[in-house]
């Protein structure tokens, strides 16, 4: 059987291993002075609007418009040409925007990484940057699929991991996790639409 | 013989039932053989439920195919749909007509006079084997085609186009035994490999391979079997066959397995004859009847054929015919000019 | 996507579409590939996924942070050791959890052995994918033994469930690293094996090699990780680059192939293997005493933040972006998909080629649709 607890030997004079501690969560801390930060500060004055640090990971909030402009600049001039992550976080009424959008950064030259965040109001237009890093093809669609945020110039804008026809975007935080009724019920005096066989309770229709 | 009746129509006909009984259970029992051979070879059993031990599997199978519905997909062309499996099959058994199994017996003394264990043996042998053997072509392409299904029409044209190339090389394979036998009747080719005392797999080895390469692309077996991948088109040609439709083209392939086996046995291992037939010092393998020679034979050529399946790769569509048109094809032909130089400096044909 | 025109052989024939899949023998799950074909050239191939979408990140919103760890096992369900590293590692970083090295040296020969187990699994059904049959049953013998290993630690042989966010749940049962040992050290005469089988065979090469070249521009372009880029050359492994674990105290090399093509993807998974192998046998000799679970409280509760943290899964480079608002379930996991994003280069490796070539190509890029769809 596992043991969720173990604690080590009382030795006062031994000092305490750090998994023997109760543990310390990293600060977040305000980065504006950090280099990488200052780096995009650097070649696009007032393009970071804020630039926070947790855990040695830096997150720097760019505005909406410019996000193709500052992509591009840390692509071609600040060498981050890898793209690896794209996605988005629903905020439910949040003054500057519902959305936060996501871009990840990785840079091989000395393996440095950098968020980039964009905050995006519903209904709100945001510029694609498939044509900075190819990979954010399919990661944008994901992101319109899942949150319904629109990626201008995106050259296939269409739901990836959900069906042509879905309506809804499931990870959206009113969207509930019952599902909803789409019509593709197949038997639905067993399962019937928003819910399953079990009365309240159930998976995704 | 007096009567004749018997010798012209009775006989014939037993042997005829004899021959077909045979062919049909030794290809049945080779895909049971197949399926066994093939599992230990992957570290695994094999059929080995139905009584006993397995050995029924072929019989079950049988019958199972025999009860099964007959499902004719909607658009597709029924006439020729019901009859191409029909159409590759019939090819495939009726050239067991001239193979000959054995010399000349008398059972063991049972019979007064001595019986040929074969059906018939024309002089063109070799010729109408080749000939026939290629109608079954038909089959396969119609079949592809008249399923009304796009992966069976490209499983079909494959096999087509695969099966028209590689007759190219296996003929001329066959030229060089022919250029060392002086004769196109396959009884007459294994009496010349008697008379010149060597099996003729010995002096046309580039042949025998060349035949036998050629022979496995001539079944669509592996690593040819590109037409009925499982991997790409599903099932190829036989897609949308199911139930005895689907087991015929199964006994086709199967029964041409053992044309191949039987007639490189005859070309090129000598038939019936023991190792060295010549040789007095081995005259104690006599005691083994000629028929058990030439089955061991097709025995050890079936074997190779499942060894094959279990051990190579696919190749891939274009790779197969580009072996088949720029690498099987000069070689036969350069083999060709040297057995027949070869045979001339020896002075004629044995 | 723009892309370069493919030479047509015959210009004013009619182009053929066919759809592989949703069910096909040889696309690993349901993939749909809707191919356009002119003869038996591919002109463009656009996959099309979502078939084995379960909303695994709102379930994850819904769950707390240990009980969305047998959550992530179903997503790359042939690699389920590493989703479990991935996440627990997450947690911890945003916590700020120090692990016990006896747990980071168990997560090591778990994940490792799970390498093992997910390349054998690649390496039979790529091989029966190109036509030989026999390998397939070779390396799943030696499968069935990992599985037993891991059906010892945790119960499972499959969804594992193996860690926890501080440590590990159990201790190694008595004797499993005797059996582990025993198992590693007659692993690399059996991938010697395979080896003979498949790597100097004519034919194996002949569908291999100059299949699905991709170089290494474009894949760093187009975001692959993992043997897909370490095939092209570029040498990138997230266990050296960020170490996690005590990678760190355990000498393994990371090969790379030079062309880019699926017999380079093939050598490099099958070194990966051997290298592997060398992982469990050090952690197995350097195993320390201790403690497997940290001091970390029941209820875990990260403070507000965001992180984001990647292991190196089989398929490439795994990663978890966790948005915490201090409560007891993670407001957003989101998980960055090897696989999906390897899938994308899908078209680019394919055009111009032959069908069967598109078999080899999906074989070789190693995708899991449970990962894709998540």
């Amino acid at each position: 059987m596992g043991e969720q607890d173990k604690v080590a030997p009382q030795e006062q004079a031994a000092p305490k291993q750090p998994w023997e501690e109760k543990p310390v969560p990293p600060e977040l801390k305000d980065a504006r002075e950090h280099p990488l930060a200052k780096e995009i500060a650097a070649i696009l004055p007032d393009a970071v609007l804020e630039a926070f640090e947790l855990a040695g990971q830096v997150t720097v909030t760019v505005p909406r418009e410019r996000i193709v402009e500052v992509g591009r600049a840390c692509k071609d001039r600040l060498d981050y040409k890898f793209l690896v992550d794209l996605t988005a976080v629903d905020w439910k009424e949040r003054p500057e925007g519902r959305f936060d959008v996501v871009y990840w950064m990785h840079r091989f030259t000395d393996s440095a990484r950098l968020r980039l965040k964009i905050k995006v109001a519903d209904g709100v237009e945001v510029p694609s940057v498939t044509g900075v890093w190819k990979v954010a093809n399919w990661m944008e669609r994901e992101v319109f699929d899942m949150f319904g945020i629109y990626f201008a110039d995106h050259p296939n804008l269409e739901r990836i991991l959900t069906w042509e026809g879905f309506n809804g975007h499931p990870l959206r935080k009113d969207f509930p996790i019952q599902g909803i009724d789409t019509g593709a019920a197949v038997y639905p005096d067993v399962y019937p639409p928003g819910g399953g066989p079990v009365a309240g309770e159930g998976g995704e229709s | 013989m007096a009567n004749p009746w018997i010798a012209f129509l009775v006989v014939p006909l037993v042997k005829i039932v004899v021959i077909l009984v045979a062919v049909i259970l030794l290809a049945a029992y080779l895909s049971f053989f197949e399926r066994k051979i093939l599992a230990y070879m992957q570290i695994r059993i094999g059929p080995n439920r139905v009584f006993p031990r397995g050995w029924l599997q072929p019989i079950a199978d049988a019958l199972k195919l025999f009860s099964k519905e007959d499902i004719v997909p909607t658009r597709a062309e029924k006439l020729v749909y019901l009859l191409s499996p029909v159409i590759t099959t019939a090819p495939a058994l009726v050239v067991f007509s001239v193979v000959p199994f054995a010399s000349a017996t008398t059972l063991f003394g049972l019979l007064k006079e001595p019986v040929t264990p074969y059906l018939t043996d024309i002089n063109i042998g070799i010729l109408f084997i080749l000939g026939v053997s290629s109608v079954g072509v038909y089959g396969i392409i119609l079949g592809g085609w008249s399923s009304n299904n796009k992966f069976s029409l490209m499983g079909g044209l494959r096999s087509a186009a695969q099966l028209v190339s590689y007759e190219v090389p296996m003929g001329f394979s066959v030229v060089a035994v022919l250029l060392m036998a002086g004769s196109l009747s396959l009884v007459k080719i294994v009496e010349a490999q008697k008379q010149a005392g060597v099996w003729f797999f010995l002096p046309g080895i580039v042949a025998f391979f060349i035949y036998f390469v050629c022979g496995v692309a001539e079944t669509n077996r592996s690593p040819f079997d590109l037409p009925e991948a499982e991997s790409e088109l599903v099932a190829g040609f036989h897609t949308e066959y199911s139930g005895m439709k689907w087991a015929f083209y199964f006994l086709a392939e199967y029964a041409n397995m053992v044309v191949i086996s039987s007639v490189a046995t005859v070309l090129f291992f000598g038939g019936w004859l023991r190792p060295f037939p010549n040789v007095a010092a081995l005259a104690f393998l006599d005691v083994v009847p000629p028929f058990l020679w030439f089955a061991a034979k097709v025995g050890f050529f079936l074997f190779c054929y499942i060894w094959f399946r279990a051990t190579f790769p696919r190749y891939r569509f274009d790779q197969l015919m580009a072996l088949g048109w720029k690498v099987l094809l000069p070689v036969s032909l350069a083999n060709v000019m040297a057995v027949g130089l070869g045979v001339l400096l020896m002075g004629g044909a044995r | 996507m723009t892309s370069p025109e493919v030479v047509r052989p015959f210009p004013d024939s009619e182009e053929m579409e066919v759809s592989f899949g949703p069910q096909h023998p040889a696309t690993h799950g349901v993939l749909r590939v809707m191919v356009k074909l002119d003869g038996e050239r591919i002109i463009d191939a656009k996959p099309i996924i979502g078939y084995l979408h379960r909303g695994t990140e709102k379930i994850f919103e819904t769950e707390t942070y240990n009980g969305t760890i047998p959550h992530t096992d179903r997503m790359d369900y042939t690699a389920a050791a590493t989703n479990n590293q991935g996440l627990v590692g997450a947690v911890e970083k945003l916590m700020g959890v120090t692990v016990p090295p006896r747990a980071a040296y168990i997560r090591m020969l778990l994940a490792e052995l799970q390498r093992l187990s997910s390349h054998i699994i690649w390496l039979g059904t790529h091989a029966l994918d190109i036509g030989a049959q026999s390998p397939f049953f070779y390396t799943f013998q030696e499968r069935e033994i990992i599985l037993d290993l891991y059906e010892e630690y945790c119960g499972a042989r499959l969804t594992l469930n193996c860690m926890r966010v501080g440590g590990q749940p159990f201790d190694l049962p008595e004797g499993w690293t005797g059996r582990c040992k025993a198992f590693v050290d007659q692993l690399p005469a059996r991938i010697a094996e395979w080896e003979r089988l498949l790597t100097n065979n004519r034919i194996w090469k002949k569908r291999t090699v100059d299949v699905g070249v991709i170089s290494a521009k474009d894949a760093i372009e187009w975001g692959l990780t993992g043997p897909p880029l370490r095939g092209s050359g570029v040498k990138w492994d997230i266990r050296k680059v960020f170490p996690y674990d005590h990678y760190n105290e355990v000498e393994f090399e990371i090969p790379i192939g030079a062309n880019g093509d699926t017999y380079d993807r093939y050598l490099v998974r099958v070194e990966e293997m051997r290298q592997s192998v060398r992982i469990v046998q050090q952690c197995l000799a350097k195993l320390p005493d201790g403690p497997v679970m940290a001091k970390v409280p029941k209820v875990i509760k990260p403070p507000k933040g965001e992180i984001y943290f990647s292991v190196e899964g089989p398929k490439g480079e795994l990663g978890y972006y966790i948005v915490s608002d201090g409560g007891t379930k993670p407001y957003r996991m989101h998980v960055r998909p090897a696989c999906f994003i390897n899938l994308q280069a899908l078209p680019e490796m394919v055009r111009g080629l032959l069908v069967a070539d598109l078999i080899a190509v999906i074989g070789t890029l190693d995708i899991v649709l449970g990962e894709i769809d998540r």
